[in-house]
């Protein structure tokens, strides 16, 4: 079998917004390492290990969505659940639990299993009520039957919020590549989620540079002591263009639906951040793991999306999806 | 044989590490590379050992060789054959308290002696159990160290002994329990220390560094 020519057929099948999304990224980081390259060159004095080790697990983590992305819905569903799993890993491994609650942890990725599989058979109700519903009912029963009275409560508030944040809400990414064709979207199922990521990661990035150049009052000291006003105003800002103008590129939004995203979504990243930023000055960590150089753990750097998937996707149901 | 070991730990230990710990490695550079060394860490569970087989680069891996009680992974022959050749364990008797005959002493410690004086790294457990709470008199979360790693680093003294912190292996599986639930472990990997030259001043050391890369280790809040 010939590659070049599998290749160029397997290119010319995807959307050409999606390739040219893609290509927008590559050349960003493209750029964004060059940046690093001159700098460490220019200022040997400073070491710029951690912005060249965030820029390479970047390119990591671009080249196993991309993949997946291009894949299809079947290995960005497997990706997704794996980064869920990881996630919800490092939360429960933070996370205050009683030695009893073991197989209350093994159920807890059982759930995982169940709730991509939803998402794997399309069962969209199914998917809706099962954790919310279901699993917050199932759980706290299993943890009552391993007979353990002591701190029930909050353990059991521990593992819903573990597994809503981790699971569910990351999990909406995933269905979005069930969206059918018939759905007239221009870059594909996979244009969306590739919309999302980008926009979140986007905001993170644009928060952050604009609270390094300009930030001076800070917006949440006991929580977050890094994150500024000028910094969540600029990023709200640019993100909300960017939403605005590539918007129509990707997703069928227009109009309405697409200022309500452009305005919302920004802020749901922000919130994600901080929210997770208080979960973790409770448990005394600064970063959730090592697992991504540079970035910290799976949670650390999906934190933002656990806010801004479900919001994107309900908005999308709302505004454009018949489907859901 | 060496082959066959060498792919279950890439294609099987290292896979079944990842998903069951993340094995969270800090200051992976420092483990040696070549023997004789001597790896000394806590322990709290089967999972630590398949952790310190993940964790260590390909091209030493022929080299690391876990010390295990005979009595516990010899006793069946199965179990035996497949912790010799696949997890290529360097066997210690753990003779009870009064068990020991005299001049016996220092026999249980002639095969590690054995894979150091060949060039291999051997990771040793010098809590000699599996800690559950129970040895720890201390109250810090480390039982009471067996001074064998003393007497191996004193009869290799250039040979560098690595302390290592395995944070919540006990999570995973802990003593007693049959089925892993996957939980992140931290593994942090200290300085090398070298033979001071005196028993108690070093295991004095050893249990030193060891507490203090404790203290680095993320909290395990597990009550």
């Amino acid at each position: 079998m010939a590659i070049l020519p599998t290749l160029r057929a397997f290119l010319a099948a995807q959307p050409p917004a999606l390739l040219a999304g893609l290509a927008g990224v590559v050349i960003l980081l493209g750029v964004a390492g060059l940046v690093a390259t001159v700098l460490t060159a220019l200022r040997p004095d400073k070491s710029y290990l951690e912005l060249r080790q965030r820029i390479a697990s970047w390119w990591v983590m671009v080249a196993l969505l991309a993949g997946a992305l291009l894949a299809g819905w079947q290995a960005t569903v497997v990706v997704f659940a794996l980064i869920s799993f990881m996630a919800l890993r490092e939360f429960l491994s933070l996370a205050p639990i009683r030695r009893e609650d073991r197989p209350a942890i093994l159920a807890a990725y059982l759930v995982l299993v169940a709730a991509y599989g939803f998402i794997a058979a399309d069962r969209y109700m199914f998917y809706l009520v099962f954790i919310p519903v279901w699993a917050f009912l199932g759980l706290p029963f299993l943890m009552a039957m391993l007979g353990q009275t002591r701190g029930f409560l909050t353990t059991a508030a521990t593992f819903h919020w573990g597994l809503v944040t981790c699971v569910y809400n990351l999990g909406f990414a995933a269905f979005l590549m069930r969206a059918p064709d018939a759905e007239r979207l221009p870059a594909g199922a996979a244009g969306l989620v590739f919309f999302l990521l980008l926009v979140t990661e986007f905001n993170d990035v644009a928060q952050y540079v604009f609270g390094k150049l300009f930030g001076r009052r800070k917006i949440a000291p006991t929580v977050s002591p890094n994150k500024t006003w000028e910094g969540f105003l600029g990023g709200w800002l640019a993100t909300g263009l960017l939403i605005w103008f590539l918007g129509p590129v990707f997703t069928p939004l227009a109009g309405l639906g697409l200022a309500v995203v452009a305005v919302t979504l920004p802020v749901a990243g922000f919130a994600g951040d901080v929210t997770m930023s208080a979960v973790k000055r409770d448990i005394g960590v600064k970063d959730t793991s090592h697992a991504i150089p540079g970035h910290g753990g799976v949670l650390d750097r999906a934190d933002s999306l656990t806010f801004t998937a479900p919001l994107y996707f309900h908005l999308l149901a709302l505004f454009a999806l018949s489907k859901f | 044989m060496r082959w066959l070991r060498f792919l279950l730990l890439i294609l099987v230990a290292r896979p079944l590490a990842l998903f069951m710990t993340g094995a969270d490695v800090t200051g992976r550079e420092r483990l040696p590379l070549k023997g004789p060394a001597i790896v000394a860490a806590n322990h709290s569970s089967h999972v630590d050992t398949l952790l310190l087989l993940a964790i260590f680069p390909s091209r030493a891996l022929a080299r690391v060789r876990p010390a295990a009680a005979a009595d516990y992974f010899l006793k069946d022959p199965v179990i035996g054959w497949f912790s010799r050749h696949a997890i290529g364990i360097v066997p210690v008797a753990r003779l009870k308290a009064g068990q020991r005959p005299s001049g016996v002493d220092e026999d249980v410690l002639a095969p590690a002696r054995a894979a150091l004086a060949a060039g291999d790294i051997v990771v040793v457990f010098p809590e000699g159990t599996r800690g559950d709470g129970a040895n720890d008199k201390a109250g810090d979360g480390m039982g009471q160290l067996k001074s064998g790693v003393a007497r191996l680093a004193e009869a290799f003294p250039d040979a560098p002994v690595i302390p290592v912190w395995i944070q919540g292996a006990g999570r995973v599986l802990p003593k007693g329990e049959t089925i892993p639930v996957p939980l992140n472990c931290a593994v942090l990997v200290g300085e090398p220390l070298a033979w001071s030259g005196e028993r108690p001043a070093f295991m004095a050391k050893l249990r030193a560094a060891l507490l203090a890369l404790k203290e680095q280790a993320p909290p395990l809040r597990w009550s």
